[in-house]
C-alpha cells in the first residue's frame, strides 16, 4: 500500500515503473501466502517481469518526466472517497476471511477437489479447472491475447527498418554481465520447459511458461542486442507461432468432435478417458505456451525495435 | 470486534482500487494512467484470491494427508486474467507510443488542448471559402 501511494506521489516514470515492478513482486508474496500458488508464480513473472520491461521500454519511445499536475486534485479525492466508502459500507455484509461457508465455496468448487484428481487425474486442481473444466474460457483468453497481440503488431510494426541500434559503448564492456546472463539464459529456458511440462503435478502451465520462455529471450536481446536476438527467434516467425498455439489449441477441440464428443471433450483423444484428459490437457497447455510466448516476445520486439520519432 | 480482523482484507482491496482509481482519473500522463489501471486490476485479483482463501487451507494441489485446499476457480480466473492483462497493458502502451508520435506529448492536457487547435484552424479553413464568395 505504501508502495502504491508512492508511486502515486512520484513524477519521475521511471520511478514509477520501477515501484510497480515491486508493487507486483509483494502482490506475488500476497498470493503466496493465501496459498495460492499458481496465481503467485504469474504475477511474479508477468508482474515484476514483463509488465515492467515493457513499460520501461515504452518510456524509452516517450518521456521520462511527467508534467506538474494542472488543476487541483480536490475534485477527484472527493469522487474517490465517496467511491471507496461506499465500496467499505458494502463490505461490511462481506464474507470473512477464510470463512468456509461463504458462498465463494459452495457451488462448484468443492466437486472440483473431490472429483478432478479422479476424473482428470492430476494432482494440480488448478490445472485440471484451467484446461479441462473450464477450456472454453481458456480458449477464448488464449484468442484475447492473440488479438492483443496483433492489436499491438498493428499498431506498431516490428520496428520495419531493422538498422542495427548504437549500442552503448557501456554495454560492450559488461564482461561479466554478459557471461552472467549466458548462464543463466539456458536455465531460464530449461525451467520456462520443466514448468510447461510439470504443470499437471506442481505449479505451473502454459501461460507461466510462456512468460518465462520470453522473458529468456528479452534478457538476450536486452544485453546482446537486438540483431542477435532476432536472428535467433526472427520476428516473422512470432506472430505465426502464435497463430499455431491457438490452432493446435482449436484442433484439439475440433479433434474430438469429429470423434463424435463434444467441443474439447479430451475423453475422445484416447480409449482410456483419465488418459485422454491427461493428453488433451498437455496438449492444450502447449498451445497456450506458444502463444502466450511468442506474443509476449512480439510485443516486445514491436515496442522495442521502434525508434523515437519526436524530440 | 470480532468481526473487524476478518474484513481487512476488503479495505486493502478498496484502498488499492482507489488509489488507482485517484491515478486514472486525476493524472494526466497516459503512462501514469497505465500504471493507475494495473493498480486498480492488481487490487481486484487481490479481491478474487483472498475469496478463495480458506483458513487452514493448502494450496490447491491434491497431496496426501490433507484435506482442506483453498478454492481452485479464483485462481484459474485470475491466473488467465494476468496474463490477458498484460496482453491489454501493451496494447495500451503501443497506443500511447502511436499517440506520442503523433502530438510529440502524452499529457492528457497538452493533447486536447493540440486538438482543439487543430480543430479551429480547420473551421477557420472551411470557413474562408464562404466568406470570398460572399
Amino acid at each position: 500500500m505504501l508502495i502504491a501511494v508512492a508511486a502515486i506521489r512520484m513524477r519521475d516514470l521511471f520511478g514509477v515503473v520501477i515501484l510497480f515492478g515491486v508493487y507486483s513482486l509483494l502482490t506475488a508474496v500476497l498470493f503466496m501466502d493465501l496459498d495460492a500458488v499458481d496465481v503467485a508464480f504469474t504475477e511474479a513473472a508477468v508482474g515484476a517481469g514483463v509488465t515492467t520491461v515493457l513499460l520501461l521500454s515504452s518510456l524509452r519511445l516517450t518521456r521520462r518526466w511527467e508534467a506538474p499536475p494542472r488543476h487541483s486534485p480536490l475534485l477527484s479525492l472527493l469522487v474517490v472517497g465517496v467511491t471507496g466508502a461506499a465500496l467499505v459500507y458494502a463490505t461490511l455484509d462481506a464474507p470473512l476471511l477464510g470463512d468456509p461457508s461463504s458462498p465463494v465455496h459452495k457451488h462448484v468448487a468443492p466437486r472440483y477437489l473431490q472429483e478432478a484428481a479422479g476424473e482428470v487425474g492430476m494432482p494440480n486442481i488448478v490445472t485440471a479447472v484451467l484446461a479441462s473444466y473450464r477450456g472454453y474460457d481458456t480458449f477464448g483468453e488464449t484468442l484475447v491475447i492473440f488479438t492483443a497481440g496483433l492489436a499491438v503488431l498493428l499498431l506498431l510494426g516490428f520496428g520495419e527498418e531493422t538498422k542495427p541500434r548504437i549500442e552503448p559503448a557501456s554495454m560492450h564492456e559488461q564482461v561479466v554481465l554478459k557471461t552472467v546472463v549466458k548462464l543463466i539464459i539456458p536455465l531460464i529456458l530449461l525451467y520456462a520447459l520443466y514448468v510447461q511440462f510439470h504443470g499437471d503435478f506442481g505449479a505451473g502451465g502454459g501461460f507461466q511458461a510462456g512468460v518465462i520462455f520470453a522473458t529468456g529471450f528479452i534478457l538476450y536481446e536486452m544485453v546482446f542486442g537486438a540483431e542477435n536476438a532476432r536472428g535467433v527467434m526472427p520476428a516473422p516467425l512470432l506472430p505465426r507461432l502464435a497463430a499455431l498455439g491457438v490452432l493446435l489449441y482449436g484442433g484439439v477441440g475440433i479433434f474430438s468432435m469429429l470423434a463424435g464428443k463434444p467441443f474439447l471433450d479430451y475423453s475422445a483423444l484416447s480409449a482410456d478417458p483419465v488418459h485422454g484428459q491427461h493428453l488433451g490437457v498437455l496438449l492444450v497447455e502447449l498451445g497456450v505456451g506458444i502463444t502466450v510466448f511468442s506474443i509476449v516476445l512480439s510485443i516486445f520486439y514491436a515496442l522495442s525495435g521502434r525508434k523515437r520519432r519526436h524530440d | 470486534m470480532i468481526e473487524i480482523p476478518g474484513l481487512y482484507n476488503y479495505w486493502v482491496v478498496v484502498f488499492l482500487m482507489m488509489a488507482g482509481f485517484y491515478v486514472v482519473i486525476s493524472q494526466g500522463n497516459l503512462v501514469k494512467k497505465l500504471v493507475g489501471l494495473g493498480l486498480f486490476q492488481a487490487s481486484v485479483f487481490i479481491l478474487y484470491i483472498t475469496m478463495g482463501n480458506l483458513s487452514g487451507g493448502q494450496a490447491p494441489i491434491v497431496t496426501e494427508g490433507i484435506f482442506i485446499y483453498s478454492n481452485p476457480l479464483p485462481h484459474v480466473l485470475i491466473l488467465t486474467a494476468i496474463v490477458v492483462g498484460v496482453a491489454t497493458t501493451a496494447v495500451g502502451l503501443a497506443l500511447v507510443v502511436r499517440i506520442h508520435e503523433a502530438y510529440g506529448s502524452i499529457e492528457e492536457d497538452e493533447i486536447h488542448a493540440i486538438d482543439l487547435a487543430d480543430d479551429e484552424t480547420l473551421s477557420t479553413e472551411s470557413a474562408d471559402p464562404e466568406d470570398s464568395s460572399e
